[in-house]
């Protein structure tokens, strides 16, 4: 990326970075649609089990409960949620960096390092939860190769997973800026830009979660 | 916190107006999660409620919650309430394509058929 005060400004006096982001944007939303739509075709059509939310018994006799841990995704999906309201608090902080800083609330929400790290934390906690859900899920019989349930699953949550893994890289890369020279105002659009990828990520996952998880 | 400028300070005067934006503060982000906690509260509830799950309406408001959410986080978070009209289009052109394509895989592979079409 280049000096921060090089602006890269189109016919359109808007800056091409940003341009590029809305535009990444659209396109990763229609890659999601697509896996969406797949899981969405495939749903109810598999042979055999285990399956999301009914139980299901193997010509064996082995009895399978229904597979989705509801509990567990809605506390991830709480903490992603989270994750974007520290983002935007990371960007306004970099934005008024320069503003005078009277009281400990306003050194606590001026702060970039304290939320592009809580940011991060809950990302990374995410993927946790995202860790532990796929390894049950292995334990209790279903993989990638069992069923088009799990085909179509681990597919979607599994591209959804690599978009947030790469933001929370992003997000560190940021820190790490910010501890050697500081962010200020002048890399308020890098921040906005990766900001705007991570509320997207969020907001990919608020379609996956009602309809993968709560939709019986 | 509230109504500041973003613009690179060594953008043309001109051109920094054109990108010009007031962005909310804390006041207004708080709320958003607020809201957005409370509507998925809502949501894993009403999935544990037998005769909701039963009625006509459970996916119709699960879905209708999902866009809210959706539009709110879309609005406030990611700014499109208050930026460039272009920046707007480059997400909801790409979108509203999507979008369409999901309602027609969903009726040519007959999973909207056997909800919404005449009885068999």
């Amino acid at each position: 990326m280049s000096a921060p005060t090089a602006g890269h400004y189109t016919a359109t006096g808007l800056d091409s970075r940003k341009i590029a982001i809305w535009a990444f944007i659209g396109s990763e939303c229609m890659l999601f649609v697509s896996l969406i739509s797949t899981y969405l075709i495939y749903k109810g059509r598999s042979v055999v089990g285990p399956y999301p939310h009914e139980v299901w018994v193997s010509p064996s006799g082995e009895h399978f409960k229904p597979i989705l841990n509801i509990p567990v995704t809605s506390a991830s999906t709480f903490v992603l949620l989270m994750s974007s309201l520290f983002m935007v608090l990371a960007l306004a902080a970099v934005q008024n960096k320069d503003l005078p800083k009277r009281t400990r609330g306003d050194r606590i929400l001026g702060s970039s390092k304290l939320w592009l790290w809580a940011t991060a934390a809950a990302g990374t906690t995410f993927l946790g939860f995202q860790a532990f859900e796929f390894t049950s899920f292995v334990h209790e019989g279903l993989t990638i190769r069992t069923n088009l349930f799990g085909s179509s699953f681990f597919t979607l949550t599994g591209f959804h997973g690599a978009h947030v893994t790469a933001g929370v890289i992003w997000l560190l890369t940021l820190l790490a800026i910010d501890y050697r020279r500081g962010l200020g105002p002048k890399d308020a659009l890098n921040v906005d830009i990766a900001a705007l990828y991570w509320h997207f990520v969020d907001v990919v996952w608020i379609a996956i979660f009602t309809l993968v998880y709560l939709i019986k | 916190m509230d109504n500041h400028t973003a613009h690179s300070d060594s953008a043309p005067l001109d051109v920094a107006h054109a990108e010009e934006t007031h962005h909310p503060g804390w006041s207004v982000y708080w709320k958003v999660a607020l809201i957005l906690g409370l509507i998925t509260v809502a949501e894993v509830w009403g999935y544990y409620v037998p005769s909701f799950v039963a009625s006509r309406a459970f996916v119709p408001s699960l879905l209708a919650m999902s866009a809210v959410k959706f539009a709110i986080v879309v609005s406030f978070y990611m700014h499109l309430r208050y930026d460039h009209k272009l920046f707007r289009a480059l997400f909801t052109g790409p979108l509203f394509i999507a979008a369409s394509t999901l309602i027609a895989l969903l009726f040519l592979f007959g999973q909207l058929v056997a909800r919404f079409g005449p009885a068999r």
